[in-house]
Protein backbone atom coordinates (compact mmCIF):
# COMPACT_ATOMS: atom_id res chain seq x y z
CA UNK A 1 0.00 0.00 0.00
CA UNK A 2 1.19 3.27 -0.74
CA UNK A 3 2.26 6.06 2.24
CA UNK A 4 -1.08 8.12 1.34
CA UNK A 5 -3.39 5.05 1.00
CA UNK A 6 -2.20 3.42 4.63
CA UNK A 7 -2.17 7.25 6.00
CA UNK A 8 -5.75 7.52 4.93
CA UNK A 9 -6.90 4.66 6.29
CA UNK A 10 -5.19 5.09 9.42
CA UNK A 11 -6.44 8.66 10.07
CA UNK A 12 -10.26 7.02 9.27
CA UNK A 13 -9.61 4.49 12.12
CA UNK A 14 -8.37 6.90 14.69
CA UNK A 15 -11.64 9.12 14.09
CA UNK A 16 -13.77 5.69 13.71
CA UNK A 17 -11.44 5.42 17.79
CA UNK A 18 -13.09 9.11 18.91
CA UNK A 19 -16.95 8.23 19.83
CA UNK A 20 -17.97 11.96 20.26
CA UNK A 21 -15.74 13.03 17.10
CA UNK A 22 -17.83 10.81 15.33
CA UNK A 23 -20.86 11.20 16.76
CA UNK A 24 -20.84 15.22 16.11
CA UNK A 25 -19.54 14.50 12.47
CA UNK A 26 -21.57 11.50 11.38
CA UNK A 27 -25.02 10.74 13.56
CA UNK A 28 -25.54 14.25 14.56
CA UNK A 29 -26.54 16.10 11.39
CA UNK A 30 -29.21 13.22 10.20
CA UNK A 31 -30.61 12.86 13.60
CA UNK A 32 -31.11 16.83 13.77
CA UNK A 33 -32.89 16.52 10.66
CA UNK A 34 -34.86 13.66 12.12
CA UNK A 35 -36.01 16.28 15.14
CA UNK A 36 -36.46 18.71 12.76
CA UNK A 37 -39.01 16.75 11.05
CA UNK A 38 -40.26 15.63 13.77
CA UNK A 39 -42.09 18.95 13.93
CA UNK A 40 -45.44 18.98 12.65
CA UNK A 41 -45.20 22.81 11.82
CA UNK A 42 -42.08 21.49 9.21
CA UNK A 43 -43.94 19.19 6.97
CA UNK A 44 -47.00 22.46 6.03
CA UNK A 45 -45.87 23.71 2.46
CA UNK A 46 -45.22 27.22 2.45
CA UNK A 47 -46.63 28.86 -0.57
CA UNK A 48 -44.63 31.72 -0.36
CA UNK A 49 -41.59 29.52 -0.54
CA UNK A 50 -43.12 27.82 -3.74
CA UNK A 51 -45.20 25.04 -2.13
CA UNK A 52 -42.18 23.58 -0.15
CA UNK A 53 -41.94 23.04 3.62
CA UNK A 54 -39.45 23.85 6.08
CA UNK A 55 -38.06 20.43 6.35
CA UNK A 56 -37.65 20.44 2.53
CA UNK A 57 -35.63 23.68 3.15
CA UNK A 58 -33.58 22.51 6.45
CA UNK A 59 -31.96 19.69 4.08
CA UNK A 60 -29.40 21.74 2.65
CA UNK A 61 -28.25 23.66 6.02
CA UNK A 62 -27.85 20.30 8.06
CA UNK A 63 -25.65 19.37 5.57
CA UNK A 64 -23.65 22.52 5.36
CA UNK A 65 -24.00 22.58 9.23
CA UNK A 66 -22.60 19.18 9.47
CA UNK A 67 -19.30 20.53 6.94
CA UNK A 68 -19.10 23.06 9.70
CA UNK A 69 -19.14 20.77 12.38
CA UNK A 70 -16.43 18.80 11.40
CA UNK A 71 -14.51 21.28 9.97
CA UNK A 72 -14.38 23.44 13.10
CA UNK A 73 -14.51 21.05 15.82
CA UNK A 74 -12.79 18.22 14.59
CA UNK A 75 -10.24 18.69 11.82
CA UNK A 76 -8.56 21.77 12.69
CA UNK A 77 -8.03 20.78 16.46
CA UNK A 78 -6.46 17.11 15.37
CA UNK A 79 -3.81 19.27 13.12
CA UNK A 80 -3.48 21.84 16.08
CA UNK A 81 -2.67 19.22 18.79
CA UNK A 82 -0.72 16.82 15.89
CA UNK A 83 1.44 19.77 15.52
CA UNK A 84 1.62 20.85 19.44
CA UNK A 85 2.61 16.87 20.19
CA UNK A 86 5.41 15.98 17.67
CA UNK A 87 3.64 13.92 15.40
CA UNK A 88 4.22 15.97 12.97
CA UNK A 89 7.46 16.80 13.40
CA UNK A 90 8.09 12.93 13.82
CA UNK A 91 6.82 12.47 10.68
CA UNK A 92 8.87 15.26 8.81
CA UNK A 93 11.72 12.59 9.83
CA UNK A 94 10.83 10.25 7.65
CA UNK A 95 10.39 10.38 3.22
CA UNK A 96 7.07 10.84 3.66
CA UNK A 97 6.46 14.81 2.53
CA UNK A 98 4.18 16.49 5.19
CA UNK A 99 2.08 17.30 2.37
CA UNK A 100 0.66 13.47 1.99
CA UNK A 101 -0.59 14.09 5.89
CA UNK A 102 -2.43 16.65 4.29
CA UNK A 103 -4.05 14.92 2.43
CA UNK A 104 -4.69 12.10 4.03
CA UNK A 105 -6.99 14.18 6.27
CA UNK A 106 -8.47 16.01 3.27
CA UNK A 107 -9.25 12.79 1.61
CA UNK A 108 -10.55 11.18 4.63
CA UNK A 109 -12.64 14.18 6.24
CA UNK A 110 -13.99 14.31 2.07
CA UNK A 111 -15.00 10.58 2.92
CA UNK A 112 -16.67 10.99 5.97
CA UNK A 113 -18.40 14.00 5.12
CA UNK A 114 -19.62 12.51 1.81
CA UNK A 115 -21.00 9.89 3.93
CA UNK A 116 -22.58 12.49 6.59
CA UNK A 117 -24.27 14.08 3.16
CA UNK A 118 -25.76 10.76 2.21
CA UNK A 119 -27.47 10.18 5.24
CA UNK A 120 -28.92 13.61 5.37
CA UNK A 121 -30.23 12.81 2.53
CA UNK A 122 -31.87 9.51 2.93
CA UNK A 123 -32.77 10.67 6.31
CA UNK A 124 -34.72 13.09 4.60
CA UNK A 125 -35.83 11.09 1.45
CA UNK A 126 -37.11 7.95 3.18
CA UNK A 127 -38.43 10.07 6.55
CA UNK A 128 -40.11 12.83 5.20
CA UNK A 129 -40.11 12.59 1.46
CA UNK A 130 -37.51 15.28 0.47
CA UNK A 131 -37.38 14.88 -2.95
CA UNK A 132 -33.59 13.77 -4.24
CA UNK A 133 -31.30 16.56 -6.02
CA UNK A 134 -32.61 17.48 -9.22
CA UNK A 135 -29.63 18.75 -10.44
CA UNK A 136 -27.10 15.87 -9.38
CA UNK A 137 -24.14 17.49 -10.62
CA UNK A 138 -24.64 20.88 -9.94
CA UNK A 139 -25.51 19.68 -6.17
CA UNK A 140 -22.41 17.77 -5.80
CA UNK A 141 -20.43 20.81 -7.53
CA UNK A 142 -21.90 22.92 -5.04
CA UNK A 143 -21.10 20.31 -2.57
CA UNK A 144 -17.63 19.91 -2.88
CA UNK A 145 -16.62 23.17 -3.24
CA UNK A 146 -18.64 24.38 0.42
CA UNK A 147 -16.97 21.01 1.56
CA UNK A 148 -13.08 22.65 0.33
CA UNK A 149 -13.78 25.97 1.38
CA UNK A 150 -14.84 24.86 5.02
CA UNK A 151 -11.48 22.98 5.33
CA UNK A 152 -9.31 25.55 3.86
CA UNK A 153 -10.50 27.52 7.03
CA UNK A 154 -10.31 24.54 9.24
CA UNK A 155 -6.99 24.39 7.89
CA UNK A 156 -6.08 27.88 8.45
CA UNK A 157 -7.38 27.88 12.30
CA UNK A 158 -5.23 25.16 12.84
CA UNK A 159 -1.99 27.09 11.77
CA UNK A 160 -2.73 29.75 13.44
CA UNK A 161 -3.66 28.81 17.01
CA UNK A 162 -0.84 27.41 18.45
CA UNK A 163 -2.78 24.57 20.74
CA UNK A 164 -5.08 21.86 20.09
CA UNK A 165 -6.94 23.72 22.78
CA UNK A 166 -6.76 27.12 21.59
CA UNK A 167 -7.69 25.70 17.68
CA UNK A 168 -10.83 24.26 19.49
CA UNK A 169 -12.36 27.58 21.04
CA UNK A 170 -11.77 29.33 18.07
CA UNK A 171 -13.04 27.02 15.85
CA UNK A 172 -16.25 27.40 18.43
CA UNK A 173 -16.34 30.80 18.03
CA UNK A 174 -16.19 30.74 14.38
CA UNK A 175 -18.89 27.97 14.08
CA UNK A 176 -21.79 30.45 15.33
CA UNK A 177 -21.45 32.79 12.71
CA UNK A 178 -20.79 30.35 9.99
CA UNK A 179 -23.87 28.28 10.63
CA UNK A 180 -26.41 31.59 11.29
CA UNK A 181 -25.58 32.70 7.48
CA UNK A 182 -25.57 29.59 6.29
CA UNK A 183 -29.51 29.77 7.52
CA UNK A 184 -29.89 27.17 10.99
CA UNK A 185 -31.54 29.85 13.13
CA UNK A 186 -33.18 32.04 10.39
CA UNK A 187 -33.85 30.41 6.41
CA UNK A 188 -32.08 32.59 3.71
CA UNK A 189 -35.37 32.83 2.27
CA UNK A 190 -36.00 34.84 5.31
CA UNK A 191 -33.26 36.97 5.70
CA UNK A 192 -33.43 40.99 5.38
CA UNK A 193 -31.10 42.48 2.58
CA UNK A 194 -28.22 43.14 4.11
CA UNK A 195 -27.94 39.45 6.02
CA UNK A 196 -28.67 37.86 2.85
CA UNK A 197 -25.76 39.89 1.78
CA UNK A 198 -23.60 39.12 3.88
CA UNK A 199 -24.55 35.39 3.73
CA UNK A 200 -23.89 35.22 0.22
CA UNK A 201 -20.29 35.96 1.10
CA UNK A 202 -19.76 33.46 3.24
CA UNK A 203 -18.83 29.76 2.74
CA UNK A 204 -21.52 28.18 3.71
CA UNK A 205 -23.69 30.82 2.84
CA UNK A 206 -22.97 30.35 -1.03
CA UNK A 207 -22.61 26.50 -0.22
CA UNK A 208 -26.48 26.45 1.45
CA UNK A 209 -27.64 28.24 -1.87
CA UNK A 210 -25.98 26.45 -4.47
CA UNK A 211 -27.34 23.14 -2.81
CA UNK A 212 -31.07 24.84 -3.01
CA UNK A 213 -30.55 25.56 -6.20
CA UNK A 214 -29.06 22.13 -7.45
CA UNK A 215 -31.77 20.48 -5.17
CA UNK A 216 -34.75 22.87 -7.94
CA UNK A 217 -33.16 21.55 -10.68
CA UNK A 218 -30.79 24.94 -11.35
CA UNK A 219 -27.32 25.47 -11.88
CA UNK A 220 -25.50 26.89 -8.58
CA UNK A 221 -24.78 30.03 -9.55
CA UNK A 222 -21.75 31.77 -10.49
CA UNK A 223 -21.52 34.35 -7.54
CA UNK A 224 -21.71 31.78 -4.76
CA UNK A 225 -19.44 29.21 -6.91
CA UNK A 226 -16.95 32.36 -7.41
CA UNK A 227 -17.46 32.91 -3.16
CA UNK A 228 -16.57 29.29 -2.34
CA UNK A 229 -13.20 29.08 -4.39
CA UNK A 230 -12.37 32.41 -3.36
CA UNK A 231 -11.99 31.28 0.77
CA UNK A 232 -10.67 28.01 -0.82
CA UNK A 233 -8.10 29.82 -2.43
CA UNK A 234 -7.56 32.73 0.47
CA UNK A 235 -7.93 30.51 3.32
CA UNK A 236 -5.77 27.28 2.01
CA UNK A 237 -3.39 29.82 1.00
CA UNK A 238 -3.12 31.35 4.14
CA UNK A 239 -3.12 28.44 6.32
CA UNK A 240 -0.40 27.00 3.73
CA UNK A 241 1.90 30.25 4.18
CA UNK A 242 1.49 29.92 7.69
CA UNK A 243 1.85 26.29 8.65
CA UNK A 244 4.20 25.15 10.87
CA UNK A 245 5.44 21.87 11.24
CA UNK A 246 6.39 21.99 14.35
CA UNK B 1 35.73 6.26 6.19
CA UNK B 2 33.43 9.46 7.31
CA UNK B 3 29.59 9.34 6.91
CA UNK B 4 29.10 12.14 8.34
CA UNK B 5 30.93 15.65 8.35
CA UNK B 6 30.38 18.95 9.78
CA UNK B 7 32.67 21.90 8.63
CA UNK B 8 32.03 25.83 9.93
CA UNK B 9 28.46 24.97 10.82
CA UNK B 10 26.46 28.43 11.83
CA UNK B 11 23.05 28.35 12.98
CA UNK B 12 21.15 31.99 13.94
CA UNK B 13 17.49 32.21 15.58
CA UNK B 14 17.45 36.59 14.94
CA UNK B 15 19.95 37.93 16.29
CA UNK B 16 21.13 34.86 18.45
CA UNK B 17 23.92 32.53 17.31
CA UNK B 18 23.00 29.33 18.53
CA UNK B 19 25.92 26.99 16.79
CA UNK B 20 29.13 28.79 15.81
CA UNK B 21 31.78 27.37 13.70
CA UNK B 22 30.63 23.57 14.60
CA UNK B 23 32.94 21.30 12.95
CA UNK B 24 33.23 17.11 13.72
CA UNK B 25 33.34 13.88 11.29
CA UNK B 26 31.57 10.75 12.07
CA UNK B 27 32.65 7.59 11.35
CA UNK B 28 31.30 4.95 9.89
CA UNK B 29 29.76 2.47 12.32
CA UNK B 30 30.81 4.69 15.36
CA UNK B 31 28.67 5.86 18.32
CA UNK B 32 29.47 9.67 18.56
CA UNK B 33 28.38 11.57 21.30
CA UNK B 34 27.55 15.30 21.60
CA UNK B 35 27.49 16.69 24.79
CA UNK B 36 26.74 19.81 26.30
CA UNK B 37 24.88 22.00 28.80
CA UNK B 38 20.70 22.21 27.91
CA UNK B 39 21.02 25.20 25.23
CA UNK B 40 24.21 24.54 24.34
CA UNK B 41 23.02 23.84 20.49
CA UNK B 42 23.03 20.01 20.67
CA UNK B 43 19.84 19.45 19.08
CA UNK B 44 20.05 22.46 16.36
CA UNK B 45 23.58 20.95 15.33
CA UNK B 46 22.00 17.94 15.04
CA UNK B 47 19.21 18.65 13.40
CA UNK B 48 21.43 20.56 10.75
CA UNK B 49 22.63 17.20 10.07
CA UNK B 50 18.70 15.96 9.56
CA UNK B 51 17.93 18.55 7.39
CA UNK B 52 15.68 19.85 9.17
CA UNK B 53 16.77 23.25 9.55
CA UNK B 54 18.65 25.39 7.65
CA UNK B 55 22.23 26.15 8.49
CA UNK B 56 23.67 29.86 8.00
CA UNK B 57 26.86 28.72 7.04
CA UNK B 58 29.20 25.65 6.67
CA UNK B 59 29.58 22.56 5.11
CA UNK B 60 27.22 19.35 6.13
CA UNK B 61 27.33 15.79 4.62
CA UNK B 62 25.81 12.91 5.08
CA UNK B 63 27.10 10.07 3.04
CA UNK B 64 28.23 12.33 0.45
CA UNK B 65 24.80 14.44 0.56
CA UNK B 66 24.01 17.29 1.03
CA UNK B 67 20.92 17.60 3.43
CA UNK B 68 19.36 20.64 1.76
CA UNK B 69 19.64 20.06 -1.78
CA UNK B 70 18.80 16.28 -1.89
CA UNK B 71 16.50 16.30 1.31
CA UNK B 72 14.17 13.13 -0.20
CA UNK B 73 17.31 10.60 -0.25
CA UNK B 74 18.71 11.58 2.95
CA UNK B 75 15.15 10.25 4.58
CA UNK B 76 16.38 6.84 3.19
CA UNK B 77 19.73 6.97 4.65
CA UNK B 78 19.31 9.23 8.39
CA UNK B 79 16.12 8.69 10.98
CA UNK B 80 15.79 10.62 13.35
CA UNK B 81 14.36 10.32 17.25
CA UNK B 82 14.12 13.45 18.25
CA UNK B 83 12.58 15.33 21.43
CA UNK B 84 9.23 15.94 21.92
CA UNK B 85 7.74 13.68 19.04
CA UNK B 86 4.83 11.62 20.01
CA UNK B 87 2.53 9.82 18.27
CA UNK B 88 -1.45 9.57 17.97
CA UNK B 89 -2.77 8.60 21.54
CA UNK B 90 -5.13 6.07 19.72
CA UNK B 91 -2.65 4.79 17.54
CA UNK B 92 -1.25 0.90 18.40
CA UNK B 93 1.76 -0.06 18.23
CA UNK B 94 1.48 -2.59 15.67
CA UNK B 95 -0.25 0.18 12.75
CA UNK B 96 2.49 2.77 13.74
CA UNK B 97 5.90 0.38 12.24
CA UNK B 98 3.18 -0.98 9.59
CA UNK B 99 2.52 2.83 8.83
CA UNK B 100 6.27 4.12 8.97
CA UNK B 101 7.57 0.96 7.14
CA UNK B 102 5.26 1.86 4.57
CA UNK B 103 7.12 4.95 4.31
CA UNK B 104 10.42 4.16 3.13
CA UNK B 105 11.42 1.71 -0.13
CA UNK B 106 13.42 -1.15 1.82
CA UNK B 107 12.23 -1.44 5.52
CA UNK B 108 13.33 -3.98 7.36
CA UNK B 109 11.19 -6.74 9.09
CA UNK B 110 9.29 -4.63 11.64
CA UNK B 111 8.04 -7.47 13.43
CA UNK B 112 11.35 -8.58 14.47
CA UNK B 113 12.47 -5.04 15.15
CA UNK B 114 9.64 -5.07 17.56
CA UNK B 115 10.47 -8.23 19.02
CA UNK B 116 14.46 -7.72 19.55
CA UNK B 117 12.94 -4.20 21.30
CA UNK B 118 11.00 -6.42 23.60
CA UNK B 119 7.73 -4.98 22.38
CA UNK B 120 6.13 -7.96 21.04
CA UNK B 121 3.93 -8.21 23.87
CA UNK B 122 2.36 -4.57 23.55
CA UNK B 123 1.50 -4.79 19.67
CA UNK B 124 -2.46 -4.25 20.50
CA UNK B 125 -1.36 -1.30 22.92
CA UNK B 126 -2.40 2.26 22.20
CA UNK B 127 0.51 4.41 22.28
CA UNK B 128 -1.25 6.56 25.37
CA UNK B 129 -1.09 3.68 27.38
CA UNK B 130 2.71 2.26 26.63
CA UNK B 131 5.13 3.18 29.74
CA UNK B 132 8.09 5.75 28.87
CA UNK B 133 10.46 2.75 28.53
CA UNK B 134 8.56 1.45 26.05
CA UNK B 135 7.61 4.63 24.27
CA UNK B 136 11.18 5.09 23.65
CA UNK B 137 11.96 1.69 22.47
CA UNK B 138 8.74 2.60 19.73
CA UNK B 139 10.73 5.60 19.08
CA UNK B 140 13.89 3.69 18.47
CA UNK B 141 12.17 0.69 16.54
CA UNK B 142 10.01 3.58 14.36
CA UNK B 143 13.97 5.18 13.83
CA UNK B 144 14.96 1.82 12.86
CA UNK B 145 12.27 0.69 10.69
CA UNK B 146 13.67 2.42 7.74
CA UNK B 147 17.20 0.48 7.43
CA UNK B 148 18.88 3.79 7.78
CA UNK B 149 23.17 3.73 7.88
CA UNK B 150 22.68 7.06 10.14
CA UNK B 151 20.56 7.08 13.55
CA UNK B 152 20.07 10.48 15.19
CA UNK B 153 18.60 10.25 18.61
CA UNK B 154 18.61 13.34 20.53
CA UNK B 155 18.30 13.02 24.97
CA UNK B 156 16.58 9.49 24.72
CA UNK B 157 17.31 8.20 28.17
CA UNK B 158 15.68 11.50 29.67
CA UNK B 159 12.76 11.13 31.70
CA UNK B 160 13.41 7.24 31.92
CA UNK B 161 13.97 5.30 35.24
CA UNK B 162 17.30 4.01 35.95
CA UNK B 163 16.39 0.24 34.83
CA UNK B 164 14.49 1.30 32.04
CA UNK B 165 17.76 3.76 31.08
CA UNK B 166 20.11 0.78 31.06
CA UNK B 167 17.94 -1.13 29.26
CA UNK B 168 17.70 1.54 26.20
CA UNK B 169 21.90 1.65 26.66
CA UNK B 170 22.26 -1.87 26.02
CA UNK B 171 19.64 -1.31 23.11
CA UNK B 172 21.71 1.14 21.21
CA UNK B 173 25.05 -0.74 21.67
CA UNK B 174 22.85 -3.91 19.51
CA UNK B 175 21.81 -1.18 16.65
CA UNK B 176 25.44 -0.38 16.48
CA UNK B 177 26.12 -4.02 15.76
CA UNK B 178 23.68 -3.79 13.34
CA UNK B 179 26.16 -1.62 11.66
CA UNK B 180 23.93 1.71 12.47
CA UNK B 181 26.33 4.73 12.99
CA UNK B 182 24.43 6.45 15.86
CA UNK B 183 24.73 10.48 16.61
CA UNK B 184 23.79 10.27 20.11
CA UNK B 185 22.91 13.90 21.97
CA UNK B 186 22.64 13.53 25.29
CA UNK B 187 23.59 15.36 29.08
CA UNK B 188 24.30 12.60 31.00
CA UNK B 189 27.89 11.69 31.73
CA UNK B 190 27.45 8.35 32.12
CA UNK B 191 25.62 7.43 29.34
CA UNK B 192 28.36 9.40 27.28
CA UNK B 193 30.88 7.40 29.36
CA UNK B 194 29.26 3.75 28.96
CA UNK B 195 28.30 4.13 24.98
CA UNK B 196 29.71 6.21 22.94
CA UNK B 197 33.12 6.16 20.95
CA UNK B 198 34.47 9.82 20.70
CA UNK B 199 32.40 12.94 22.18
CA UNK B 200 31.94 16.05 20.90
CA UNK B 201 31.36 18.15 23.75
CA UNK B 202 29.78 21.74 22.53
CA UNK B 203 29.38 24.96 24.99
CA UNK B 204 27.03 27.91 23.93
CA UNK B 205 27.35 26.55 20.36
CA UNK B 206 30.86 26.25 19.77
CA UNK B 207 32.31 23.37 20.19
CA UNK B 208 35.04 22.90 22.55
CA UNK B 209 36.85 18.95 22.84
CA UNK B 210 36.32 16.73 20.49
CA UNK B 211 37.45 13.06 21.56
CA UNK B 212 37.55 9.60 22.97
CA UNK B 213 35.76 9.59 26.71
CA UNK B 214 38.90 8.59 28.18
CA UNK B 215 41.17 11.53 26.08
CA UNK B 216 38.60 13.69 27.33
CA UNK B 217 39.27 12.64 31.21
CA UNK B 218 43.00 12.88 30.33
CA UNK B 219 43.38 16.19 29.00
CA UNK B 220 42.29 17.83 32.05
CA UNK B 221 43.69 15.13 34.58
CA UNK B 222 46.33 16.10 36.94
CA UNK B 223 43.10 16.67 39.49
CA UNK B 224 42.14 14.13 42.43
CA UNK B 225 39.25 14.95 44.98
CA UNK B 226 39.41 13.62 48.80
CA UNK B 227 36.65 13.33 50.60
CA UNK B 228 36.21 13.07 54.10
CA UNK B 229 34.70 13.64 57.39
CA UNK B 230 36.57 15.15 59.94
CA UNK B 231 35.42 13.74 63.28
CA UNK B 232 36.54 16.60 65.44
CA UNK B 233 35.77 20.67 63.90
CA UNK B 234 38.60 21.51 61.55
CA UNK B 235 39.24 25.14 59.96
CA UNK B 236 39.66 24.60 56.11
CA UNK B 237 42.24 27.35 56.18
CA UNK B 238 44.52 24.50 57.17
CA UNK B 239 44.21 22.36 54.42
CA UNK B 240 44.06 25.58 52.15
CA UNK B 241 47.54 26.59 53.21
CA UNK B 242 49.13 23.44 51.63
CA UNK B 243 50.85 23.41 48.56
CA UNK B 244 49.27 20.83 47.45
CA UNK B 245 45.79 21.79 47.68
CA UNK B 246 43.89 23.86 45.17
CA UNK B 247 40.30 23.96 47.06
CA UNK B 248 38.55 23.27 49.94
CA UNK B 249 34.34 22.66 49.72
CA UNK B 250 32.37 21.91 52.40
CA UNK B 251 29.79 19.52 52.00
CA UNK B 252 27.33 18.69 54.77
CA UNK B 253 29.56 17.35 57.16
CA UNK B 254 32.41 17.01 54.80
CA UNK B 255 35.27 18.16 53.43
CA UNK B 256 36.13 17.86 49.52
CA UNK B 257 39.51 18.81 49.09
CA UNK B 258 41.01 19.20 45.31
CA UNK B 259 44.40 19.33 44.65
CA UNK B 260 47.17 17.93 42.71
CA UNK B 261 50.40 16.13 42.92
CA UNK B 262 50.88 13.84 46.58
CA UNK B 263 47.58 14.97 47.65
CA UNK B 264 46.42 12.25 49.78
CA UNK B 265 50.21 12.47 51.39
CA UNK B 266 49.89 15.52 51.87
CA UNK B 267 46.35 15.79 53.37
CA UNK B 268 46.48 12.89 55.93
CA UNK B 269 50.15 14.02 57.29
CA UNK B 270 48.76 17.86 58.03
CA UNK B 271 45.48 15.54 59.63
CA UNK B 272 48.05 13.52 61.55
CA UNK B 273 49.60 16.46 63.06
CA UNK B 274 46.27 18.11 64.27
CA UNK B 275 45.30 14.87 65.81
CA UNK B 276 41.96 14.84 63.44
CA UNK B 277 40.63 11.86 62.11
CA UNK B 278 39.33 11.63 58.93
CA UNK B 279 36.33 9.38 58.63
CA UNK B 280 34.97 7.79 55.56
CA UNK B 281 37.65 9.09 53.49
CA UNK B 282 37.28 8.60 49.27
CA UNK B 283 39.95 9.25 46.74
CA UNK B 284 38.36 10.30 43.77
CA UNK B 285 39.64 9.71 40.35
CA UNK B 286 38.77 12.53 37.88
CA UNK B 287 36.05 11.55 35.87
CA UNK B 288 33.77 12.32 32.50
CA UNK B 289 32.37 14.08 34.63
CA UNK B 290 34.80 16.27 36.03
CA UNK B 291 36.39 16.68 32.26
CA UNK B 292 32.82 18.28 31.48
CA UNK B 293 32.88 20.52 33.85
CA UNK B 294 36.51 21.91 33.13
CA UNK B 295 35.85 22.24 29.51
CA UNK B 296 32.10 24.09 29.42
CA UNK B 297 32.69 25.89 33.26
CA UNK B 298 29.39 24.72 34.47
CA UNK B 299 27.90 21.91 36.69
CA UNK B 300 26.56 18.95 34.55
CA UNK B 301 24.15 16.79 35.91
CA UNK B 302 25.03 13.14 36.81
Amino acid sequence: MSALSRLTVIETRLFLREPMIVFFALAFPPILLAVLGAIPAFRVPDESAGGLRAVDRYVPVVIAMGLAVYALNGLSQLFATYREKGVLRRMRTTPVRPGVMLGAQLLMSTIVSVVTMVAVLAVGRLAFDVGLPRNLPGYLAGYVLAALAMFAVSLLVASLAPTGRSAGAVGTVIFFPIVFFAGLWLPRDDMNGVLRTISDATPLGAGVQSLQDAAAGHWPQLLHLAVMLGWTIVAGGLAARYFRWE
Amino acid sequence: MAIVEVDGLVKRYGDRTVVDGVGFTVEQGEIFGILGPNGAGKTTTVECVAGLRTPDGGRVRVCGIDPQRDTGELRHLLSAQLQESELPDKLRVREAMALYSSFYRAPADWRELIATLGLSGTLDTPFRRLSGGQKQRLSIALALVGNPRVAVLDELTTGLDPQARRDVWELIAGIRDRGVTILLVTHFMEEAERLCDRLAVIDSGRLVALDSPAGLVSSVDGRQRIRFRPATPLDPAVLTALPEVVAVERAGGQLVVTGEGNLLLAVAAELARRQVVAADLRVEQTSLEDAYVALTHRPGQA
